[in-house]
């Protein structure tokens, strides 16, 4: 019986963070992608794979963040996704959250390249649920996570 | 065509003002900038609030520089392309970022080789003035590294 593929969730604030998510798409090969952005206007980019998007919300906006959450929630349970990507920020977490404590989906974050002094605060946060919790600069790499194995560049 | 862009967030008017300036200065008339939604209008470059993916990805193609604020999305775009740029970035003192990520990340990719930086807009005066004399970077690839996509895939067949 050939099994089904598998599903993942590719969830990115917009800007930076939509642009390295795509540049890791090559590592997806043959799972079926389910997008989340901040921005409708992306969805040109993503061709005919299911996409979602959100109300932008940055890290002061509670109401955003209220919002974006509870979009989220709905997304996860709906699709049930066997893996979760992300690059940042918030949102990237609160998918986190949603699927790995609630599906017990295994989860990839890949901080992003414009984080070079510390990690993001989603990326801190998300890293205690990340399955494989990464950063793309060597010197921010640490015994136990995040790991270093190469750049979006 | 010099192709100016502040990114998918706030204006950083800052930036532009300084790039209008210049233009009427030198008379140049073959600049392009995405300007985001902001009061202010340049008076002698052409301008836009935001473009479609598609759109800016062929004002990127068309550009012989691109000058941006120093966002991670713009900078691996103009990359790709092999496109000289010179970024500015936004400061968290002036409210135009909440931290100094721009500034650090400008620096880390200027010690690269792969950008200029502009640290103000004096330093961007002077800059703009030998525009010529900045070289594109090696192209980088499509997409993210293969040592980065081989330890992705590997974590999946866990």
């Amino acid at each position: 019986m050939v099994s089904e593929a598998k599903k993942v969730l590719a969830i990115s604030s917009c800007g930076g963070h939509w642009t390295q998510l795509k540049r890791l798409l090559p590592a997806l090969d043959g799972c079926k992608i389910v997008f989340v952005t901040e921005h409708a206007r992306y969805r040109t980019d993503v061709g005919s794979e299911k996409f979602y998007f959100l109300n932008a919300a940055i890290r002061w906006d509670k109401i955003g963040l209220l919002r974006q959450a509870g979009k989220i929630f709905w997304i996860v349970i709906k699709e049930r996704p066997d893996y979760v990507i992300s690059t940042g920020t918030a949102c990237g977490f609160f998918a986190f959250c949603f699927a790995k404590l609630l599906l017990g989906s295994r989860t990839i974050w890949v901080d992003s390249i414009a984080n070079t002094e510390s990690l993001s605060l989603s990326g801190r946060l998300a890293g205690r649920l990340a399955d494989l919790w990464l950063t793309q600069w060597p010197h921010l790499a640490k015994e136990g996570g995040p790991y270093y194995y190469g750049s979006t560049l | 065509m010099i192709f100016i862009t502040i990114g998918n967030y706030s204006p950083f008017d800052r930036m532009v003002r300084v790039i209008d300036k210049w233009a009427a200065l030198r008379g140049r008339t073959d600049i392009f900038a995405q300007i985001g939604s902001t009061n202010w209008r340049p008076e002698h470059i052409k301008w836009t609030d935001f473009l479609k993916p598609e759109e800016f990805d062929r004002k990127m193609q068309e550009a012989n520089v691109v000058i941006a604020h120093a966002g991670a999305g713009t900078i691996l775009k103009a990359l790709e392309l092999g496109k000289p740029i010179l970024v500015m970035p936004r400061r968290p003192h002036l409210h135009e970022t909440p931290n100094n990520h721009q500034l650090f990340m400008a620096k880390r990719f200027q010690d690269l080789g792969r950008i200029a930086m502009a640290q103000d807009e004096s330093d961007l005066m002077a800059k703009l003035d030998h525009l010529e004399a900045l070289r594109g970077a090696e192209r980088i690839s499509p997409v993210a590294s293969r040592s980065l996509l081989e330890a992705i895939r590997d974590f999946m067949k866990q």
